[in-house]
């Protein structure tokens, strides 16, 4: 951590008064033990600091980042010099101003300084839940230092940790998967993870097809993971909402009164550090309250475009993709997957999603897969195993008033494809969703 | 920087390694963005370090850092080697490597202009005129032109006495248009969707001459908001050139992968719908069919001179006149499978571990013409563009959408159509191909953003495609 803040605080001196500037510094540790076939096959970590410089002279804007620390004072004053022989950035919102930024201590010594050994026990775990099975995944633990530093005199620094175990149990190609992800490697217990796995694959031997069509369904915390990562990404962005490529329009009704979704880094449960790459606070947003939409994602360059204020999502790459929420909550609620299941007459149960991609950003229709756990629900009762079957379906629509019949009682981290920790939701029991394709086509 | 790199092997062999690699990697990358004819970002990076492979049985070990001392490098094949050590404790059957030549070599990709040498600026301002020349069009909201640049070195070396030096230089970029309608957005992109990138220098960029074609595609962005919905249907399916690469890519390039037929990529990526014994009798599709994965062809983005375990780059043949016949490996996936290594192992900078990944899949040119293959066609559909792709994790049904599509009449282009869909199941689609163009339409297409493994990783692959057509095809799949 020491390290991370000098670095900060060196690129700082460098940089003087020859341009106003922002630097945000990473360092610490990164390793993941992966598994495949029941055995580690590739197991790797890494070490290091980043640096990432971003100066602007005169409103001439450029950034860059480095892993050479040997030779900052080029970096630098490479930097600059490039800055200074561009055009004048006019949407340049300037430095962030000295704030108070809590830090929310995401934190765990244990996690950052977990061994190979600690992991290959985790592994070990997970792949003996399942003995007559293949077991594949992976388990990974990371500790980070986050320094901030620009030349308004705004300091921040924050450092978090993050274990995940995740895997797939395979049965005669049948296959059933589990995830855990956490801020404390201790937390991760190999075996539950693996266990989930092992049922889920048990449960979907002999799938069969069935015919596309619209079905309802109870969809697991990871499909809801994945339908919360479109939501953020092509809803709730500040520069897609901007450029009218957004489904949002804070303040209308848009989605069933039941659902209630907000990003937060500093709730206990989050992971990250208490403020993005441009240094703003990041605090709770209400994005729907009740079905409302009810607010878009800024970092500083778009908060500008609207006259508000940055909500502290200026990450890496935002200029390009845009503020995209990556602390999601989607509020719990009281009912027990098991009660979801029996209120159904005719129903698809859900674990995974796979490969989504969007079709219609604004209408957010979104055509992928089913995968590693897909169960045909009749009379209140899981009679067996489907195969993987091809979506196309409007995300908000999936949602709107009316076709949201429970939100489970098991909100919990899921893999949303896009990476860990990231979303926290729970299952929802939804009246339709739109299979447009089986195995066979 | 050769001793760093040997300092690490030693170590990682002092250790306990039975063999042991290391590579050096100094990479920079530059990327400049425009959005409405103003600057909005420009990034340039450099990542260096080490990265260390150790092997103790089957369990391996990597390790990497961005300290380049010999002291960090020694440490790092230490901790390879723990890695490798911690592996074993849940250990699967022993992961001997293939045999290659040994090697002391250096390559470096052949380009014209330096892209580094080339002024930021004006980049910048060849960007701001073209999506300038985008904006002008009515009911063009959204434009965005890009450019990336890649100039990595690579030092290589093994325990059993490689020492490579690689030199590569990447080049590419592109841009487009966007129309935002009632409750629609229709997007038209040029050379492809993301860019075309290519091995070589800036000619790469100038040669497709954006400039040039920036109205058209404008143009074709504005018309989409007003033009007819696809037809849902079986119909003839024509694609252009860049939409069958990804086709290659996504339904071929990553059902090869021998890591994934052999299960090593289960839980993330996936697996395959091939099946090692059926190799050399499967039938993958029409006998039109002839893939090669060509590490040497120059100028594509996945041309090289040595993968990152040393082995040379190398030709394979992996479907010929439709029958599947090869894979893309490595040293311990081909020994484990009994086949000849590949050469198709790569890592994405010092800090990730090399695994298989594709290089150039691409298939063997046709002796059409697009308009010949127009002109033969009753009653199809003409798509271009990739617009959005999902394929399973076996890489058998997929669903893919086009920016735009043109109806085909009785051999004529007709009206044009949008949000284009069209699914397949993998080896039905591949066994209807029945028209193939070549000659000059036969174009090494460029993929910059080929995801992989966990912690994820970033390939560049090539795709050499040309217009084709495919009987009977499902298209206009709605919600």
């Amino acid at each position: 951590m020491k390290r991370t803040i000098e670095l900060a605080g060196q690129v700082l001196e460098l940089v003087g008064d020859k341009a106003d500037a922002e630097i945000v510094v990473t360092g610490g540790v990164s390793a993941l033990t992966r598994f495949a076939n029941s055995f580690i096959h590739q197991n790797v970590a890494e070490e290091g600091n980043a640096v990432a410089l971003r100066v602007a002279v005169d409103g001439r804007v450029n950034a860059a980042t480095t892993t050479s620390l040997d030779r900052l004072e080029e970096f630098v004053d490479t930097t600059i010099e490039i800055a200074s022989l561009q055009r004048v950035d006019e949407n340049w919102p300037g430095l962030t101003r000295p704030l108070d930024v809590t830090d929310p201590n995401h934190y765990d010594e244990h996690t950052e300084a977990a061994t190979p050994d600690e992991r290959a026990a985790k592994v070990a775990d997970f792949v003996s839940a399942g003995p007559d099975m293949l077991a594949a995944g992976y388990c990974e633990t990371l500790g980070h230092t986050v320094a901030f530093v620009n030349t308004a005199g705004h300091r921040a620094v924050g450092r978090y940790t993050r274990a995940t175990i995740d895997g797939i149990q395979q049965l005669d190609g049948a296959a059933g998967s589990g995830h855990a992800t956490s801020k404390y490697f201790g937390d991760l217990d190999g075996s539950e993870v693996g266990t989930i796995a092992a049922d889920r694959a048990r449960r979907g031997l002999d799938a069969h097809d069935i015919k596309p069509g619209e079905y309802e369904v109870v969809l697991a915390p990871e499909c809801v993971g994945t339908i919360g990562m479109f939501l953020s990404f092509y809803g709730f962005n500040g520069k897609q909402h901007a450029e009218g490529q957004s489904f949002v329009e804070v303040g209308k009704r848009q989605l069933d009164a039941s659902i209630n979704i907000y990003d937060d880094a500093t709730d206990t449960r989050s992971l990250g550090v208490g403020f993005d790459a441009e240094g703003s606070p990041r605090r709770r947003l209400d994005l729907v309250v009740n079905g409302e939409s009810k607010a878009i994602a800024h970092d500083r360059r778009t908060a500008k475009k609207v006259g508000g204020e940055s909500t502290g999502h200026g990450d890496p790459g935002s200029e390009q993709w845009g503020p995209i929420p990556t602390h999601v909550f989607i509020d719990g609620g009281t009912t027990p997957v098991d009660e979801m299941i029996r209120s159904v007459d005719r129903g698809l149960y859900v674990a995974t999603f796979n490969y989504c991609r969007v079709l219609d950003p604004k209408a957010l229709t979104v055509t992928g897969l089913t995968r590693n756990g897909t169960f045909m629900i009749e009379n209140g009762k899981i009679t067996g195993a489907v195969t993987n079957l091809r979506f196309t379906q409007s995300f908000v629509e999936a949602l709107e008033q009316g076709r949201v019949h429970h939100i489970g009682d098991d909100a919990r981290f899921a893999d949303s494809e896009f990476g860990p920790g990231m979303m926290h939701v729970p299952s929802l029991h939804l009246e339709g969703w739109n299979f447009t394709g089986g195995a066979s086509g | 920087m050769f001793e760093l790199a040997q300092a690490a092997v030693e170590s990682a062999l002092a250790a306990g390694a039975q063999y042991a690699d290391a590579r050096v990697v100094i990479s920079k990358n530059q990327s400049i963005a425009v959005h409405n004819a103003e600057p909005q970002a420009i990034d340039q990076e450099e990542r260096a370090g080490v990265g260390v492979r150790a092997l103790m049985g089957s369990g391996w070990g990597f390790y990497a850092t961005s300290d380049l001392t010999t002291a960090s490098a020694r440490a790092a094949g230490e901790h390879s080697a723990a890695i490798a050590k911690a592996s074993a404790s849940v250990p699967g059957p022993a992961m001997p490597l293939a045999d290659v030549p040994v090697v002391e070599a250096a390559y470096e990709t052949p380009h014209e202009i330096d892209p580094f040498a080339v002024p930021i600026s004006d980049k910048v301002d060849h960007l701001i005129e073209v999506t300038g020349t985008v904006k002008e069009v009515d009911g063009i909201a959204i434009t965005t032109g890009n450019l990336s640049f890649w100039d990595t070195n690579k030092w290589f070396v093994s325990s059993q006495g490689h020492k490579i030096h690689q030199h590569l230089v990447e080049s590419g970029g592109g841009f487009d248009a966007t129309a935002v309608g009632e409750g629609e957005i229709q997007r038209r992109s040029y050379p492809q969707s993301f860019g075309q990138f290519e091995t070589g220098g800036y000619e790469a960029v100038q040669k497709w001459d954006y400039l040039a074609n920036a109205g058209r595609i404008a143009e074709e962005a504005a018309a989409l908001v007003s033009a007819p919905e696809i037809e849902e249907g079986e119909k003839e399916l024509i694609l252009e050139g860049s939409q069958l690469a990804l086709q290659i890519h996504e339904s071929v390039g990553h059902a090869i992968e021998l890591d994934r037929i052999l299960g090593w990529e289960a839980a993330f990526a996936g697996t395959s719908h091939l099946e090692l014994e059926k190799l050399n009798a499967h039938k993958y599709g029409s006998a039109l069919m002839n893939i090669t994965a060509d590490a040497t062809l120059p100028g594509a983005l996945g041309t090289f001179g040595y993968d990152d375990e040393g082995t040379a780059a190398q030709r394979v043949e992996i479907v010929k006149e439709g029958i599947w016949v090869g894979v893309l490996s490595g040293r311990d996936s081909a020994s484990v499978a009994g086949l000849p290594p590949g050469g198709m192992v790569r890592g994405d900078g010092f800090n990730r571990l090399p695994m298989v990944r594709m290089t150039n899949v691409g298939i063997l040119p046709g002796d059409a013409r697009l308009e010949q293959i127009i002109a033969d066609t009753k009653d199809g559909v003409y798509m271009s563009t990739n617009r959005s792709w999902s394929i399973d994790d076996r890489r058998l049904n997929f669903q893919f959408g086009c920016e735009i599509a043109w109806e085909v009449k009785d051999g004529k282009l007709g009206r044009m159509v949008k949000n284009p869909t069209y699914t397949g199941i993998t080896p039905q689609f591949w066994g209807q191909l029945d028209r193939l163009a070549g000659g000059d339409e036969w174009v090494h297409w460029g993929t910059p953003n080929c995801g992989k493994g966990q912690p994820i990783q970033v390939a560049h692959t090539g795709h050499s495609a040309a217009p084709a057509r495919f009987a009977r095809v499902r298209v206009g799949v709605r919600a």
